[in-house]
Order: C-alpha cells, then sequence, then structure tokens
C-alpha cells in the first residue's frame, strides 16, 4: 500500500514535470527538493527531471542541477544526456553562466566523463574571469576524488592555477594542492612572495588554507628562530642560533630570512579577523614559526575568541591548554579568563580545569587552589572530581604546597559524595607515594573509612596503600585483609587484584597473623571467574609460599613484591599533543586523522632561498629592452587594491575637482630588499605622499607634458603596452605616474585599464606574445563625403586590449576634411548590435584638416560579424549620427603565444583531435621560403610562430580572445611540383 | 572539506540531509545520537566526534543540532566557523533559525546550502551576495509568487562576488541614506560570596545598520580609541588604518553587519553597576532551606538599570519554592530546576527582594553547594567602558545621509557566587 502511494505520487510529480507550465514544474521540483532534504528517495523522477535541465526559468534550472547532482551517479546513463546542456553552457559569453556550467558537469560523479571534465578544467583554468577559474580551482578536487589517475594532468593545471595573481583564486587553489599533491612544495616556492601578499585580500576561508599551507612550507624552507635553550624542540642543538636581535658573539648570529619575516609580518593583521578559523589558523602559524619572544601578541587573539560559541571554545581551549604547557608566560596574565563559570559546559570546565593547572606556579598557587575549592564544590560530581585531579597535580608539581593539598584533601573525605571521596582517595594514595613516612595517621585515616567506601578504584587504592606500608600500619592491615577474606567474591576484579596484592605483602611481613587469612584468600582465587585473578593467584602463591618446586625466585619474594617503587607523575593529558600540528582535527582528536601532513622539522640548513626568487622571462625582442626604464622606484604591486577603490570611490565624489589626481600602476617582482617589503605595510596614506614626491624626481620624459589623460592615453596606447610587457617580461621595476587635469571619467577609464592591467597582466606574462606583424594597411569606416566632412578610418592594432580581455582593440583616426571644426565626436550610446563596445572618449573639438587617433575596443564574441554602431558629431550646432560598421576578419580575433616547440607538441597532443581544421594555401614555388609563408600567414592572422626544428612545418600557437583555449596551427609545407 | 550536513533536533529527530560530495548513509548520525545520549545535556555534547570512517563535527545551536560529516583533516574551527554562519544565514533569512522555519523553507534552505558550498569549500558566505542570488521570503513575496509562479532566485546573477569588496552588493539605491551604530557592551564578571569582583571584562561590539546609496566611504573615529584592548574587524574595515590612525574606515555592506568587537580586559578597572545581597542556605533537618536576595544599583553612572533577571539554578533536591518578591516576578521551573526572577526596572528608593523558603526532597542530603546567581541587566544610554564614538564621514557620496550611535550596557557572563 505504501508502495502504491509512493508511485502515485511520483506520477503526479512526472505529470507536473511534463505540464507546459512553468509554475507546474517549479513546483514539482521543490517538492522533489523538499524529499531529497528529508533523505527520501525520488531517483524514479530521473528522466522527467532532467529533461530541464536546460530551462530558462533560473530557480528551476537550479533545482534540476541538485537533483541531478544528488543521483547521477545513481543513473549514470541517463545523466549523460544532461552532458552536451553544460558543455554548450561552459562556452557562454557570461563568466556566471560558464562557471555554473562547470560547477554541475564537474560534481556529476560519473566516470564515463572524465575526458570530458578534464577539458574543462584546462580551458576553465585559462579562462578569463577569475570567477570561472575560482570554479576550475574546486573541480580539480572533484576530479581527482572522482579518477585519481587523472593526477598529473591535474597538478599541471594547478601549477598553472597558482600562478594566478587573482584574489579569488588563490584559496580555492591551494586547497587543490593540498588535496592533490600535498608533498609538491616545489610548486609553491615561485608563488610563496605572491601568496604572503595576497594573503590581506582574499577571502577569509582561502585565508585558513592557504596559512596552513604557508606554515607546513615555511618549516621546510627556514632555519630554526628558536633558540638553543629553547625546550621545545629536541633538534635545536643543531642550529646554534641566537633569537633575532639579540646579538650574543656567537660565531654566527641568526638572522632571520627575508621570506620568512614577510610571512610573519603580513599574517600578522589577521590575527584581527572576526573569523575564528582565521584566528586560529594564525596563532598556529606563530607558535609554529615566530621567534619566541614574539609568541606573546597571539595570546590577547586566543582569549578573545573564548567568548564565541560553546564548539568554538572547546577548540580553542584544547589549543591553549597545549600550548600552556610549554609556554606558562603566555597564558599567566590572562588566568581570570580561565575561570570556570557553573553554566559552562563540562567539557569547557575540564578544559579550564586543565589550562589553569598547567599555568600554575609558586606565585599564583594560593589563588590558583582557593579558585579549586570552589569547583571541588560544584554540583557537577564529574567536574569535582576533574578538580580534584588537579589539585593532586598543582600539589605534586609545586612542592610547597603538597602538605596543605594534602590536608585539603583529606578533609574532602569526609564528603558525603562518593565520587569525591573516591577521587580524594585516588589522588591522595599518588601523593602519599612521595612521602609515605611522614603521613602514616592519614593512611590509617583511610583504613578506617574502607568501610563506607564502595568505588572500586578507591578501594584498591586503599588495599595497595596499606600493602604498601603495611610496616607504617601494622595493626591496620591484617585487620582489614580480614574483612576483605569476607567480602573477596563480591568485589570488583581490581579490587580482588589488590587484595591477593595485600595479601601477599602482609604475608611476608606479617605471616604470624595473616598465614591463615592469605591462603584462603589465595584458595578463592585460584578458582575465581577472571582468569588474570587465577593467574595472579598462581604467581603470588609460587613467589611467596616456598616449596621444592619455587626454586631461586621465592628467596628473592620479598625483594620483588617489597621494591620501592617511584612515585608516579602527575601531568597534563595534553603533555604530548604537541606532535601535532596545533588547529588541526588530529590535535583536537589526539590521533592522526585521514590526510594529516606532518610538520617537518626545521632544517638544519637553509634550502636555497633564490627559489623563490620570481624568474626572469626570456626577452621576447631586443628593441623592447630600450624602451624599458631600469632603476625606476618600486612598490608593492599587490596590495594595491584597497587604495584603488579609495580612489575610485571618491572620483565620482566631484566631477570638478581641480586637484591633480594621481594614480599609479607599481609594480615590483618582489625583491628581497628588506626595505622595500617594510615599505608595503606602511598604510596606502603615506604611499601616496611618498609617491607624490618621487613623481615629481622620476616622471617619464614621455609623460611629463602631458595632461589630458584621453590623449595621451590614445596616443601613448601602444607605448603603455609594451610598457606593461617590458614590466612582466624582464621584471624590470617601473612606475607610472599619470598627472591629469582632465574630468574624472577619464581618471575611470585609466584605473578600469589598470585593473583589468593586473589580471591581464597574468595572462600576458604566461602567454601571449608580440603580434610578429602589425598590418599597417587601414580600413575606411567612414568616407568623408557620406561623413559630411568628417572622415574615419580604422586598423587592428593586434595588441591586448586594455579595455576588456575579450576586445580587439582598435585604432581610429579621424580626419576633419571640411572647412569648420567639429565638436563633440563620440560614439553613440546605442549600439545596434550586441557587441560590447568601449567608447572612445568623446573628443571635443576638431578643427578642420586636422585629424586625431582614439583607440576603442570591440567584443566580437570571437565571430566575424560585423559590429555596428553611429558616430555623433556636432557641427556648428547641427548634429549629425552617421551609421558605420566594423567587419573583423578571423585573423585579427586571435593573440599569438610564445612556447616552446616541445610545449606547443605536448599541447597539441592534449587535443584530442576535437579541434581540428585545415587548409591549403596555394603559393608560387619562388615564395616559399620559410619567412615569406611566415609573413603571409601574420599577414592574414595575428599568430605567433614557434621556431621550428622540422624543415616544413611552422608551428602557429594562437589564442582566441573568448574562448581562452590555445589552439594550434600548424602550416605544413608541401612542396608541390606541378 | 565538509562532506555532508544533517540537521537534528533536539528530540533527535533529523529532518534535513544534504550532501556536496557522494552521499553518506544517514546511519552516520548513529554515532552522533549515542554520544547525544551520553552527554545528557545537550551542551554536553562534544562538539568533534570519531567513528571508524568519519569524523563528526557538530555544533549546537536554537535548539538544533548542526552535524557535519568529514572525511579528512580539516582544521575544526574551520567546520564549527562555517556551521555558525549557516546558522547565521537562516536567521537572517527566515527571522530565526528554528526546526519549524527551516522546514517550512526547505527550498530556500537548500538552494542556500547549494551556494554557500562547493565541493566542501566555501564559496559565497557573505550575506550580501546570497541575497542577491537567492531573495529572503517575504509574506508579500510568497503571496505574488504563488500567484505570478515567479521565483525567489535572482534573476541577475550577482556581480558582487566577482568585486574586489565582495561584501557589498552593487546598485545600492535608497531615497532616505541613513547609517546607524549600536555600540553594545557586555559585563562578563564572576563575583564571590562577599560582592568582590574575583573576575571582570568587558566585551562590545558594534552594531551597524547602514543603509547608503552607491559606494559610501565611511570613517569612524573614537573620542578615546586607546581604550579598546583587542578588536576584530569584519573584512570590510582597513587594517592598516586602525594599526595607524586608530580609526575605522570601511566601505560598509549593505543592510544589518557587526562592524567590530572589542575586548577591554580586567587589567583595567571594570565598573560593576549592580550588587546583590543573597542569602541561601540548607538546613541540615527538615528538608527545606531559606533563600533571601536583594539586589541594588552600583556603579550605574547615574543611569537606571532595566531588564534586571536574576536567574538561580537550584541544586537538584529543590522541589518548589515559595517565595514573595516586593518587586517583579518570580517563577521555578521544578523539572529543570531553574529559578527566574523578573525585577524589571530597578528603583534606587525601594530596593527589590525575594525572600521565602525552598522545601527539598525529604530524605536526601544537603546540597554540598549553594547555587551561583545569573544575572542579567542592561542600561540604556550608557557604554560602561566610557568608549564614545567621535564622528562618522562618508567619503565618496554627495548626499548627506542621516547618522546615529546608540549606546547599550548589558550583563554578559555575569555570575555571583554565594
Amino acid at each position: 500500500l505504501c508502495f502504491n502511494s509512493l508511485s502515485h505520487l511520483n506520477e503526479d510529480l512526472k505529470e507536473m514535470l511534463e505540464s507546459n507550465k512553468e509554475s507546474l514544474k517549479l513546483e514539482a521540483m521543490k517538492r522533489i527538493v523538499g524529499l531529497i532534504a528529508k533523505g527520501k528517495n525520488a531517483y524514479e523522477l530521473f528522466p522527467a527531471v532532467v529533461k530541464n535541465v536546460a530551462s530558462k526559468n533560473i530557480e528551476l534550472k537550479k533545482l534540476v542541477y541538485v537533483y541531478l547532482v544528488r543521483y547521477a551517479e545513481e543513473q549514470q546513463d541517463l545523466a549523460l544526456l544532461s552532458i552536451s546542456t553544460f558543455q554548450r553552457a561552459l562556452k557562454d559569453p557570461n563568466q556566471l553562466i560558464r562557471a555554473s556550467a562547470l560547477r554541475v558537469l564537474s560534481s556529476i560523479r560519473v566516470p564515463i566523463i572524465v575526458p570530458i571534465m578534464m577539458l574543462a578544467i584546462k580551458e576553465a583554468a585559462t579562462d578569463l574571469s577569475p570567477y570561472v577559474r575560482k570554479t576550475a580551482a574546486h573541480a580539480i578536487q572533484k576530479l581527482y576524488s572522482l579518477d585519481p589517475d587523472q593526477k598529473e594532468h591535474l597538478i599541471e593545471v594547478i601549477e598553472k592555477l597558482l600562478k594566478d595573481k587573482s584574489t579569488l583564486v588563490a584559496g580555492s587553489v591551494v586547497m587543490a594542492f593540498e588535496e592533490v599533491c600535498p608533498d609538491r612544495i616545489d610548486l609553491i616556492h615561485k608563488n610563496y612572495r605572491k601568496l604572503c601578499n595576497l594573503l590581506v585580500d582574499v577571502e577569509e576561508w582561502g585565508q585558513v588554507v592557504i596559512i596552513h599551507m604557508l606554515t607546513r612550507y615555511a618549516r621546510t624552507q627556514f632555519v630554526s628562530p628558536w633558540r638553543e635553550d629553547a625546550v621545545f624542540d629536541e633538534n635545536s642543538e643543531k642550529t646554534f642560533y641566537d633569537s633575532e636581535g639579540r646579538r650574543v658573539d656567537q660565531s654566527k648570529p641568526y638572522i632571520m630570512d627575508p621570506d620568512h619575516r614577510l610571512l610573519l609580518r603580513n599574517t600578522k593583521p589577521l590575527l584581527q579577523s572576526r573569523n575564528t578559523a582565521v584566528v586560529m589558523a594564525v596563532s598556529q602559524l606563530y607558535w609554529h614559526l615566530a621567534p619566541k619572544h614574539e609568541l606573546s601578541i597571539i595570546t590577547k587573539s586566543l582569549v578573545r575568541l573564548l567568548r564565541s560559541h560553546r564548539e568554538v571554545q572547546y577548540i580553542v581551549l584544547q589549543n591553549i591548554a597545549t600550548m600552556s604547557i610549554q609556554r606558562k608566560g603566555m597564558f599567566e596574565p590572562f588566568m581570570k579568563s580561565f575561570y570556570v563559570r557553573s553554566t559552562d559546559a563540562t567539557h569547557i570546565k575540564t578544559l579550564k580545569l586543565e589550562i589553569l593547572t598547567n599555568l600554575a606556579n609558586e606565585a599564583n598557587i594560593s589563588t590558583i587552589l582557593r579558585e579549586l575549592q570552589t569547583y571541588v564544590k560544584s554540583q557537577d560530581k564529574a567536574f569535582a572530581a576533574a578538580t580534584i585531579q588537579a589539585i593532586g597535580r598543582c600539589a605534586t608539581n609545586i612542592s610547597e604546597v603538597t602538605d596543605t593539598c594534602l590536608n585539603g584533601l583529606v578533609l574532602l573525605l569526609s564528603n558525603r559524595d562518593e565520587t569525591v571521596v573516591a577521587e580524594s582517595v585516588v589522588v591522595i594514595k599518588k601523593l602519599l607515594q612521595t612521602q609515605p613516612s611522614q603521613h602514616s595517621d592519614i593512611i590509617k585515616h583511610m583504613a578506617k573509612l574502607f568501610d563506607s567506601i564502595t568505588v572500586p578504584m578507591a578501594r584498591a587504592s586503599i588495599l595497595w596503600l596499606m600493602g604498601e606500608y603495611c610496616e607504617h600500619v601494622p595493626k591496620n592491615a591484617p585487620d582489614v585483609l580480614r574483612k576483605m577474606a569476607k567480602t573477596f567474591i563480591s568485589e570488583e576484579d581490581i579490587v580482588k587484584l589488590q587484595t591477593v596484592n595485600l595479601a601477599a605483602k602482609l604475608y611476608l611481613s606479617n605471616s604470624k597473623q595473616t598465614k591463615l587469612l592469605t591462603q584462603y584468600i589465595l584458595n578463592l582465587g585460584k578458582y575465581d571467574q577472571n582468569y588474570d585473578i587465577r593467574d595472579r593467584t598462581r604467581f603470588i602463591r609460587q613467589l611467596i609460599v616456598p616449596n621444592e618446586k619455587s626454586g631461586a625466585l621465592s628467596r628473592y619474594a620479598r625483594r620483588i613484591l617489597m621494591a620501592p617503587k617511584p612515585a608516579p607523575v602527575l601531568q597534563s593529558a595534553f603533555k604530548d599533543r604537541d606532535r601535532f600540528q596545533l588547529g588541526t582535527l588530529s590535535h583536537t582528536l589526539n590521533s592522526q586523522s585521514n590526510g594529516y601532513l606532518e610538520l617537518s622539522d626545521w632544517p638544519a640548513v637553509a634550502p636555497d632561498q633564490s627559489v623563490r626568487i620570481v624568474e626572469v622571462v626570456e626577452l621576447a625582442g631586443a628593441p623592447l629592452l630600450g624602451k624599458s626604464k631600469p632603476g625606476k622606484s618600486a612598490e608593492k604591486f599587490y596590495s594595491d587594491s584597497e587604495e584603488e577603490e579609495e580612489e575610485e570611490g571618491s572620483s565620482s565624489e566631484d566631477s570638478s575637482s581641480s586637484s591633480s589626481e594621481e594614480s599609479e600602476s607599481e609594480s615590483e617582482e618582489n625583491s628581497d630588499d628588506s626595505n622595500k617589503s617594510s615599505s608595503s605595510e606602511s598604510d596606502s596614506e603615506k604611499k601616496k605622499k611618498t609617491l607624490k614626491n618621487k613623481k615629481l624626481q622620476q616622471q617619464k620624459p614621455d609623460s611629463k607634458d602631458s595632461h589630458d589623460l584621453a590623449l595621451f592615453l590614445s596616443q601613448s596606447h601602444l607605448f603603455f603596452l609594451n610598457k606593461f610587457l617590458v614590466v612582466f617580461k624582464f621584471n624590470l621595476r617601473c612606475i607610472f605616474v599619470a598627472n591629469c587635469r582632465c574630468s574624472l571619467l577619464c581618471l575611470c577609464v585609466f584605473l578600469a585599464c589598470q585593473f583589468d592591467a593586473v589580471s591581464w597582466h597574468v595572462r600576458v606574462s604566461l602567454q601571449a606574445s608580440f603580434p610578429v606583424f602589425v598590418p599597417e594597411t587601414s580600413h575606411e569606416l567612414l568616407h568623408r563625403m557620406t561623413g559630411k566632412g568628417l572622415s574615419a578610418q580604422y586598423r587592428f592594432t593586434r595588441q591586448p586590449c586594455i579595455y576588456g580581455n575579450s576586445m580587439v582593440s582598435l585604432q581610429l583616426t579621424l580626419s576633419n576634411s571640411s572647412d569648420q571644426a567639429l565638436e563633440n565626436i563620440h560614439i553613440s550610446e546605442k549600439s545596434s548590435t550586441g557587441q560590447n563596445i568601449h567608447r572612445f572618449n568623446a573628443i571635443e573639438r576638431l578643427e578642420p584638416q586636422a585629424s586625431v587617433t582614439v583607440s576603442m575596443g570591440v567584443d566580437f564574441n570571437d565571430s566575424t560579424q560585423a559590429a555596428n554602431f553611429q558616430l555623433c558629431s556636432t557641427k556648428t550646432l547641427r548634429s549629425d549620427e552617421l551609421s558605420v560598421s566594423i567587419q573583423p576578419a578571423v585573423g585579427e580575433l586571435l593573440l599569438p603565444i610564445t612556447m616552446t616547440e616541445a610545449d606547443f607538441t605536448k599541447e597539441q597532443g592534449k587535443l584530442l583531435g576535437m579541434n581540428e581544421s585545415s587548409a591549403t594555401i596555394t603559393m608560387t614555388p619562388e615564395n616559399i621560403s620559410s619567412q615569406s609563408v611566415n609573413r603571409k600567414v601574420v599577414s592574414v592572422a595575428n599568430l605567433g610562430v614557434i621556431p621550428s626544428s622540422q624543415e616544413n612545418i611552422h608551428s602557429v600557437p594562437r589564442r582566441c580572445l573568448n574562448l581562452t583555449k590555445p589552439t594550434f596551427w600548424n602550416v605544413i609545407k608541401k612542396t608541390n611540383c606541378s | 572539506m565538509i562532506h555532508s550536513l544533517f540537521l537534528i533536533s533536539n528530540a533527535g529527530d533529523l529532518f534535513l540531509e544534504k550532501h556536496w560530495k557522494s552521499v553518506i548513509s544517514r546511519s552516520v548520525c548513529d554515532y552522533f545520537f549515542e554520544a547525544r545520549e551520553k552527554a545528557v545535556e545537550p551542551d554536553n555534547v562534544p562538539p568533534v566526534i570519531r567513528t571508524p570512517h568519519h569524523y563528526l563535527i557538530n555544533i549546537y545551536r536554537e535548539k538544533i543540532f548542526f552535524v557535519s560529516v568529514i572525511q579528512t583533516e580539516v582544521p575544526p574551527l574551520f567546520v564549527i566557523e562555517f556551521l555558525h554562519r549557516v546558522a547565521e544565514t537562516f536567521q537572517d533569512y527566515f527571522g530565526e533559525c528554528s526546526e519549524t522555519t527551516i522546514k517550512d523553507n526547505v527550498v530556500i534552505v537548500y538552494e542556500l546550502l547549494e551556494e554557500m558550498l562547493d565541493n566542501g569549500f566555501p564559496l559565497a558566505t557573505e550575506s550580501n551576495i546570497l541575497k542577491e542570488l537567492i531573495r529572503p521570503p517575504t509574506i508579500l513575496r510568497s503571496m505574488v509568487n504563488t500567484i505570478t509562479g515567479s521565483s525567489n532566485v535572482g534573476e541577475t546573477l550577482p556581480t558582487g562576488q566577482l568585486s574586489t569588496i565582495p561584501w557589498r552588493r552593487a546598485g545600492v539605491k535608497y531615497t532616505s541614506n541613513e547609517a546607524y551604530f549600536d555600540v553594545v557592551e557586555e559585563i562578563d564578571a564572576i563575583l564571590d560570596k562577599s560582592g568582590t569582583a574575583v573576575f571582570a571584562e568587558i566585551q562590545g561590539v558594534i552594531d551597524a545598520c547602514v543603509k547608503l546609496s552607491g559606494m559610501p566611504d565611511l570613517t569612524l573615529s573614537f573620542m578615546n580609541p586607546r581604550l579598546l584592548d583587542d578588536v576584530s574587524f569584519h573584512p570590510c574595515v582597513r587594517y592598516k588604518r586602525w594599526e595607524s590612525e586608530r580609526v575605522i574606515s570601511f566601505i560598509p555592506p549593505d543592510g544589518n553587519f557587526q562592524l567590530m568587537s572589542y575586548h577591554i580586559s580586567a587589567q583595567n578597572l571594570v565598573a560593576i553597576p549592580v550588587y546583590v545581597k543573597q542569602n541561601i542556605s540548607f538546613f541540615e533537618t527538615g528538608s527545606s532551606g531559606r533563600l533571601d536576595i536583594t539586589v541594588g544599583p552600583k556603579q550605574t553612572m547615574g543611569k537606571t538599570l532595566e531588564c534586571l533577571v536574576v536567574t538561580v539554578h537550584m541544586p537538584k533536591v529543590v522541589l518548589s519554592a515559595n517565595l514573595s518578591a516586593t518587586q517583579g516576578t518570580y517563577n521555578y521551573d521544578p523539572v529543570t530546576k531553574i529559578l527566574v526572577w523578573d525585577i524589571g526596572k530597578l528603583n534606587p528608593q525601594k530596593l527589590p527582594n525575594l525572600k521565602g523558603s525552598l522545601s527539598l526532597q525529604s530524605g536526601a542530603p544537603k546540597p554540598e553547594e549553594n547555587p551561583s546567581l545569573n544575572i542579567d541587566l542592561k542600561i540604556q544610554q550608557l557604554a560602561i567602558s566610557g568608549l564614545k564614538v567621535n564622528r562618522l564621514d562618508v567619503y565618496g557620496e554627495k548626499y548627506k545621509p542621516f547618522k546615529g550611535v546608540k549606546y547599550v550596557t548589558k550583563a554578559g557572563k555575569f555570575q555571583v557566587r554565594t
């Protein structure tokens, strides 16, 4: 019946899903998601649901995705039906759609689509949108868990993404790194400084992952900053360095690696994060990496976390407990923060108690003991018992208070609560072992208590005490044994064992009184149900009762049983927790969990530091060298986003601001010059000031006179691009200071350029190379006759467009061939076609016979469809709108990439034959030299040439602007004699 | 990282499950139920539970256990912090985070969880971004939705995630621009029998409600910033400005958020606004006890104490209480053994007093320890630390917003030992 109603329900839902109404479908999906949430099975509906995967309704689509990801594993064949939808969406111009397609595609756990996923990930990893790249980083982990055989390929993608300079990607790719190849520490070297510098701007979850990874990294790469006398590290004797700053007359004072310092400095502000996981991550980083005298800065932050939720408190207290064993001083000033409240959960109370005990020393012990006294009376008896243990630990650790504690504990023996009494007995037993002779009265007192105590552990403890110190209590001990003989069979095992013990010891010391009792007990033990007790009894009998068989051993029975025993050392349960990295799950559980990565010991000698210096890329062309300006002042490039935001924000505030605003695009490949790095710490205000000064001294001659930024931009557009490339190609530091007095709109444009430039450079430095050939030919856009005096020509600059990654850069030459000045020349706001056009800034006035060159960007969406737009101008107060169109050739939509021939063949090999197409060019035999072929090819398309070892093959990699997937062209020269 | 999430009610009803990787059977929760049973009180459930193949990290909030399943090493705080963020998001969306609201909004909950994690790694946790992706339900909208069949999912894809300031949504517009700040301070204290403070410190937060158009850049400064001992900030605050100038400079998220929290430690002298004279005793014979509590003002800076509540966790043997209060009402719950005395406003001329007898379970020994009192109170228009906001400046936008600062002092974990 139940099954029937279920199938009936499913029929209903199926009907709804197959209806034409969106709202019905949505309602059905909502109900299905409700079923999934409750853990009910809804997989029979799979075919009906999957049909809606391409729905236009976003909510419906999302719910279908939820369903698909949930059931794809169980319905693999049907799930494949949806794949093509995602493949299509992967090529969508909207980055968010691309990202969501990749997200769902990679979540479908169907092994057969692994190659498709791999391809999609590779493609997305080079996507221009950082958001898509972030999704790719997540997809790496998903693919890895689906098919670990892809590891090598995935590592390549990780390597590529690690180089990414976007804060959005950093956290996710490090997560992928940790999951796929945490041992490939070599991949981090080059990105180490970048990660350190980006850290503050990464989203909080990424910060946690990066910090944990960098902690491990630093432990393999730097030498120990801890001094030789530090108790923490056994290996520290190898390092004979002194802590920073305090240079003792040793042969080789410790100097911290600037990179080590960089990490510590850049993580410090994160102690102020609102995210407790980030604070904990930084704290453990300092604990494992910082010189001991700098550790104290983490204390306050950790104590602050104690105000957070119960669960957070639990974890933080555990870590503090481990820390406080080694470094009491860190938390002693905050001792009162660990005072227990009656409303705390038991595990929180126990941890606080643990910490208080760890912090106890001669100076504060009286305060702590007074506090512990209140806890003993707690209604929470488990906690009271733990308190007694803590008192015992204080008593053994601090000899001054041993007697006080012991007296206090004896008082507790008259407590009404049994657990308290029992715990006291156990602790007293341990304490007495340290100095038994002085305390025979306590032992006597306990013997009296014996009848009233029923807790086995406590009874066993008293029995042991009686036996061990039977000489101090010669009268009581046999009496206790007598009582035990009566109750022996009903006792717990642990009590029985101790009874046998006591009997044996008494037999040896006082056999006259106890011989019979002992034999009686041994007989009882002989037939006990527990074999431990039977064994023990047999052993004791052989040992103490001399007979012909027992031989030599029984002569030593007394020395064996009555040997002086060392007092137990009461120590913290957190004593050995420090073998785990703090803040980890393994530390919390005190056992190694799956996937725990061991923190290595400091190396005795630091590995090569130069591996972290970002490599100089080979020069691409000699003439460019001349344009670079060496010795320019430098600032950090990375942490500037904040400042730029500020400027952007303020720019819209007042459009007539006459004050000169400057914007900077600074770049530096982190030099190890510590001066430089310290300047990055100074706040943005300061930086502005210094920049102003620098600007005065170092303004580039080229830009000195250009006050009109728009003009400056357009005219030196090419120069700028080259300049940017120079920066990244040759690691030269340069700074652009544009002094603009133009409208703030222009400033925005310029800032936008910079922003783009940041993300764009990543790519440029990796991939895009200079166009081999820039055609000089211009195409006519507007004839002077149709334009009523205004004529326009355009040409493709074949430069990466600064306005947008997917745009094609165009240069427009406007000239006025009429006899009147033209005013306000601009592109109309309305764009007739779908293309995204970056307009040039309106030209206020164009004198007769004058011409001006401006640049613009057009996103052709990788199609050769013409871009149509209106060019507006005003002549003697009459405005004109002129429709024009630009038709790109395929070749202009490409960007060349530099790579070696080996890389080319490798990349080409990965293409799996999906994007292959070929064409034949016929040429006359005279023109068949390789140069001429190249020239011919590059004149029609924006391609790069890879020198080939093979005579007749020219490899030309290129990248489509939008698709970002490198595609490869082989030009195979076939000598055709005919 | 986070493999699956199970929501379990206090009664042990597993009412929602969500998996971000392959599906894990809900039988894994048996280990949790076992631990739950052992702990007796829900607060005592260990936050991290080990099972043979998984690790369960759980939080307990609003009578719901959020149990996440982990398979490999992960910083436990990472998961705990995330789970709390989930609970806060639910609260933000539905007004409260309870079993009923979650069940009622299961689709939105699912959509939220889908957006918050990708493959177990947090993707979008900022409330501003989530609200652009999935609109919070309102009565009006749910009505419109049922009629027109439109959805809760935003039609426009959010751009906040792509920007350099992910916490603020783009294109914010208000007709009246307002920025309100609440300085809320809580006194944590333990007073001993004689009324002296064993331990006292102040925990403060500044809650903001900022409804400003465009991209305002705000600067908040204090009269006495040196007072702040230890601070933590919302990610929007620029650390470096604080370090160098002690001002809080930020581009705010839209709507309500916690701008910062701070800590004024025990080293500074903390004013205790209230004193308690109490006498609770249990008699050796007769299974009864006596209770006498008087509350009076101490260092209140001339302000009135409001919402005064005294809570006592009585020992298990106390069966009932027969008391009389000169002001306010009292209530003793014999099941949870909690005595609550709601006083309300404190009148310094006539101090409130609660007096009477307690009856104990007959035959049971008298309790060892006297119960401690927990005090709740509120003082309007006062930050007990003396912190004062100096000014708020808006840069980047032309309008003049309406600005307001409110101060409140509350008792945090304020306990009087007896």
